[in-house]
């Protein structure tokens, strides 16, 4: 797999980050080293095996449908940058 | 004897016995972090006046009989700083959570609240524990007490570190891919990585949800085992977690060893490690055929896909868990954002390090339209064939040892440079972490140069116990968690 | 050129669980904003999801109700993107292995009868709402609705007209309603659909280029923007053009749509396995449980409400639409103990209460037992017809109690044989004309008489008295 920059920049797109024409290109470097060794993972044969996501065949963990109390408005928003009304304000969505 | 010299167990025994008070606890670790930390730079934030307020409230439950059980009582411990207390700072050692004070704390730190510790403060780390080296930390580097040139480890240097310089009595870190075992091994102490599901990561905040898992860090097995028994157990907010048979550690702390199998991967011992931890690990092994064991090689040929397979799934767990940090409902949010992909974009830029964009870059790269077959899936496909591995090596052995890493600690600024250098460092630990088993790390002995190198007992799921027990059995008849760098700092000899 | 309309609905419909998906936060409509929430459905940092049992169960009930198989074993992934109202920038939802597939809707088709195909159900949380500041250029987000638990309902490209869909749409929120998962209230947002549309030579079996709608919640919306897009697609092949695969948004108002965005900067979702939620597995017994459990479906209600209740095709159709006047229906139908009646009574005078003052069925918000009891007051000639009119009507609009409505308004009918007969001779000496038109054989000249009682009774008596008496006071 070639790393261009092209394929950087869409990978910043998609994490929504934005890096340095100097960051780019080291990025490109560390990235195509990277992902060389982790083509080493093609010499494995996975032919037919099942992928396995959660390590232990744990099943049908719930909570029963019981309301508790939420948490006060306040705390919620203890954290938030900007703040308006009782909400998280944001700039204007536009689509 | 010095306060800060004691295991936790022996502390809680004094406090509860009214030797000592729990305040008296306090001071001496604050005196020791004051004393040591501008050398080392264990912490992220000292939680002084919360501390001091819970120890008068745990004093008044030990004055009043109520926590005469509880083996840990009173004892102040020191948190790795992804793990969420409420009302204080935890920020990941990321710039953007830099602000963040939760409003809930993490279930193991209401679990040790319960047993009666005291949270005395939060502890450095690798930004989102993404490191192995704890330099890529917003905060700064954490050095290593052993020699101040060079790292701790990481991601938990911080937790590790502390412990080592007896700035903390005992710790809590986290391990996705090695980040409790590693730097305890470059650190000397001993620490433990609980099988996945064993201990609530309610509250930790995730980096690789499927991989992480926290732990403790103590002065010596024992009190590994006694910490690890207050944060463990199933727990209704994480639905990953699992109830299992009940750890009994005084069981743990009495049995022999006389007759366990042990295998030893020879995949472990391949090229790139260091001949002094080669030589260690070999040494440890005649240790514990002494002590009865039979220790036996045996191949393990996936070892050689351990590293690109974490890679792969840690980062793609991560470049998702990491999307929320986006400067609106918590954190560090740009300044400069003048609409709503600015804020997004110039809070994540800013609001992030290197490495964790990097990784971010590469799990997006391996989860988008086009690639999730040939990386992210292919990944889980290996991971099941080296769980598979594991399972079967457990057909033989009671559990396996190994090196912790191929090597003892690096220098400061020697290891970011070169990423999948770093990334390779990992190669031993990442796998117990894809398998979901339970590993201990034990400091062997030291490397030419005097640094710490440690061991490394795999179990099979759920037997902390078996693993525990054959390290306090080596450690009691080794000397090295009786050795520690020493800190003769300007507070002390003065 | 004739054309093909090719639909696909995707329903999205919240779940009228107490609490939310993952979390123990109430569901329940309206609020503050941002009080129906906790760390975990706002995505704090080191929180973690755990499942509502109750989602699992509504799902398959769901599943079951529509002919579905149900998946025995089934995950949940993510799929991410970012957005304000969405807190962990992930949705929770299931792409893999969704917990229902393959069931079915019939509609009456122009030609007959015909199966649209449910292609798969499955389970997700919701997002939270934003709230566009009139006065500053900036938006709120309010987490209320974050992790309200939605089935999505993905249906097969099977529609061919707006029509369709629309009955589509009826049927499947019938079978949510009885089923008892939904409230399906489209105005609050708990029934949305997204249109998938495509248009093609009639007869040409490939699929034309499809564009999306989103978050479409009226009928009436729905039907319009069917039209209207099916219109602009046709027209741009007409003219030579090419239809753009794009997300399009549907203005009501205005009456046509507007690109949202293309497929070029379409959204790599980057879905994967939702590590922090273990998968489910569902037994045959588990299955079996809730399939004897599913209460009676609009398909068996019909055919019992005609065989054996002998209501007409046309009024079962249309009491059966909606719970709302099912239930009614039922428990009015208990009480007065004549169940044409019942029907009488919501086909006439609720209907067209419902139309005068446009209200929805989910929307009726008087006493189940009302409409009953005015029946029964009818039949025990405790009111004339006139009055129990008058009476359903208040019950309608301000849920009055029936009996006491009638106590308080003296709306009793008169028993009195002497008050009635006395009202009856004045009519009859004030009008010689129509007397004399009757006993000449006109016989509507007594539909008159009777009128002029009624009113000099002011509607209180009962009709059959009064027509009893004129005719034996006319001399018949």
């Amino acid at each position: 797999m070639q790393i261009t920059g092209d394929l950087v920049q869409y990978l910043e797109k998609l994490g929504r980050i934005q890096l340095t024409p100097e960051q780019e290109n080291a990025t490109e470097k560390d990235l195509q080293k990277i992902l060389s060794y982790i083509e080493t993972l093609n010499e494995l044969d996975t032919q037919g095996v099942e992928p396995l996501s959660h390590s232990f065949p744990v099943t049908n963990v719930f909570h029963e449908d019981e309301v508790m109390p939420s948490m006060d408005r306040e705390s919620l928003l203890a954290n938030a940058p900007n703040q308006k009304d009782g909400c998280f304000q944001v700039p204007k969505t536009v689509e | 004897m010095e306060l800060m010299e004691m295991t936790a167990l022996e502390l809680s025994q004094r406090i509860r016995s009214g030797e000592i008070s729990v305040r008296e606890a306090l001071d001496a670790l604050y005196a020791r972090v004051d004393a040591c930390d501008p050398d080392y730079h264990c912490y992220v934030t000292t939680c002084r006046e919360e501390a001091y307020q819970e120890a008068d409230a745990v004093q008044q439950r030990i004055d009043a009989g109520e926590l005469r059980e509880s083996p840990l009582a009173g004892v102040p411990v020191s948190v790795k700083d992804n793990i969420c207390s409420k009302g204080i700072l935890t920020s990941c050692s990321s710039k953007i959570l830099s602000n963040f004070k939760p409003a809930y704390d993490a279930t193991v730190v209401e679990r040790m609240r319960q047993a009666g510790m005291v949270i005395a403060g939060k502890l450095n780390m690798d930004e989102f524990a993404m490191g192995s080296t704890t330099e890529t930390s917003f905060y700064g580097p954490t050095r290593n007490p052993w020699n101040t040139s060079h790292v701790p480890g990481g991601s938990s240097g911080g937790s590790a570190a502390s412990v080592a310089a007896h700035e903390a009595v005992i710790a809590l870190g986290s391990d996705t891919g090695g980040s409790i075992r590693q730097p305890c091994s470059f650190c000397g102490v001993p620490g433990l990585k609980p099988t996945y599901g064993a201990v609530s990561r309610f509250g930790l905040v995730a980096y690789a949800s499927s991989l992480d898992q926290i732990g403790p860090i103590g002065r010596d097995v024992a009190d590994c085992a006694a910490l690890f028994e207050v944060i463990s157990g199933k727990d209704p907010k994480d639905g990953t977690s699992m109830q299992f048979p009940a750890f009994d550690r005084q069981a743990v702390m009495a049995q022999g060893l006389k007759g366990k199998r042990i295998g030893l991967p020879s995949d472990y011992f391949g090229a790139g490690i260091e001949p002094d931890v080669k030589a260690r690990v070999m040494e440890a092994a005649k240790i514990l055929e002494s002590l009865g064991a039979q220790v036996e090689p045996f191949a393990m040929p996936v070892v050689k896909y351990a590293v690109p397979t974490y890679y792969i799934i840690a980062s793609a767990e991560a470049c998702s868990n990491l999307s929320r940090y986006d400067g609106i409902k918590y954190g560090y949010s740009s300044p400069d954002a003048e609409n709503l992909m600015e804020t997004y974009v110039k809070s994540r830029s800013e609001g992030f390090g290197m490495e964790v964009k990097r990784r971010i870059m590469l799990g997006n790269f391996v989860l988008s339209s086009g690639y999730y077959d040939a990386y992210y899936n292919k990944a889980l496909q290996a991971k099941r064939l080296i769980q598979q591995a594991f399972f079967d090596a457990f057909e033989k052995y009671d559990m396996l040892l190994g090196p912790v890493a191929p090597t003892t600690a690096p220098k400061i600024g020697e290891s970011l440079a070169d990423p999948l250098k770093m990334y390779l460092g990992d190669i031993y630990t990442v796998m117990i972490n894809l398998a979901g088993l339970p590993a201990v790390s034990v400091p062997c002995g030291f490397d030419g140069a005097g640094l710490p190198v440690g061991l490394q007992l795999i179990g099979r799921p759920f037997d902390e116990a078996g693993i525990l027990q054959a390290a306090r059995q080596y450690e009691q008849a080794t000397p090295f968690h009786h050795q520690w760098p020493g800190c003769y700092a300007k507070g002390e000899q003065a | 050129m004739k054309y093909e309309v090719v639909i696909g609905l995707e329903v999205h419909t919240e779940l009228s669980t107490k609490t939310k998906i993952f979390c123990n936060c109430t569901t329940a409509f309206g609020g503050e904003p941002n009080t129906h929430v906790c760390p975990v459905c706002a995505g704090m940092p080191g929180t973690l999801p755990v499942l509502n049992r109750a989602v699992v169960e509504y799902a398959m009930r769901t599943g079951l109700a529509l002919g579905c198989e149900i998946t025995r074993y089934t995950k949940f992934d993510r799929k991410n993107y970012f957005y304000p109202d969405l807190p962990k920038a992930y949705q929770i939802s299931q792409l893999y292995l969704p917990i229902c597939t393959w069931g079915h809707v019939e509609v009456q088709g122009k030609e007959g009868p015909k199966q649209i195909r449910i292609k798969e159900i499955h389970m997700e949380e919701d997002a939270g709402k934003l709230i566009h500041d009139p006065f500053e250029e900036c938006t709120l987000v309010d987490y209320n609705r974050c992790g309200v638990p939605l089935l999505e309902i993905v249906s097969e490209p099977d529609l061919r007209s707006a029509e369709e869909a629309v009955e589509y749409l009826e049927k499947l929120r019938a079978v949510l309603q009885y089923v008892g998962v939904s409230d399906c209230k489209m105005q609050e947002g708990s029934l949305r659909a997204d249109i998938n549309l495509s248009v093609r030579p009639a007869g040409s079996q490939e699929l034309g280029v499809r564009t999306e709608m989103k978050n479409m919640n009226s009928f009436r919306a729905i039907a319009r923007a069917i039209e209207s897009e099916a219109q602009r697609q046709i027209d741009l092949l007409e003219s030579g053009e090419k239809v753009v695969q794009q997300t399009r948004r549907w203005d009501d108002t205005k009456g046509e749509s507007t690109a949202m965005r293309s497929k070029e900067d379409a959204q790599d979702y980057k879905y994967f396995p939702e590590p922090d939620l273990p998968p489910i597995s569902i037994s045959d017994e588990e299955v079996e449980r809730v399939r004897t459990a599913l209460p009676e479906l609009p398909e068996q209600k019909k055919r019992r409400y005609q065989e054996q209740l002998g209501l007409s095709a046309y009024d079962t159709e249309m009491i059966t639409s909606s719970i709302y006047f099912v239930r009614l229906f039922e428990r009015t139908a208990e009480l007065c103990g004549s169940p044409k009646e019942a029907a009488n009574w919501i086909m006439g005078d609720l209907m067209k209460l419902l139309n005068d003052t446009g209200t929805l069925p989910e929307n009726m918000a008087f006493h189940p037992d009302s409409l009953g009891k005015v029946i029964v007051m009818l039949a025990q000639n405790k009111i004339s017809r006139q009055s129990a009119k008058k009476v359903f009507e208040q019950v309608f609009k301000a849920d009055v109690d029936p009996e006491q409505y009638v106590q308080a308004n003296n709306l009793g009918v008169v028993t009195d044989t002497g008050a009635i007969r006395a009202a009856v001779e004045e009519v009859i000496a004030a009008n010689e004309k129509s007397v004399n038109e009757y006993r000449g054989g006109k016989t509507q000249a007594l539909q008159y008489l009777i009128g002029q009682s009624m009113r000099a009774l002011r509607g209180k008596a009962p009709a059959q008295e009064v027509t009893r008496l004129l005719k034996e006071l006319l001399g018949d």
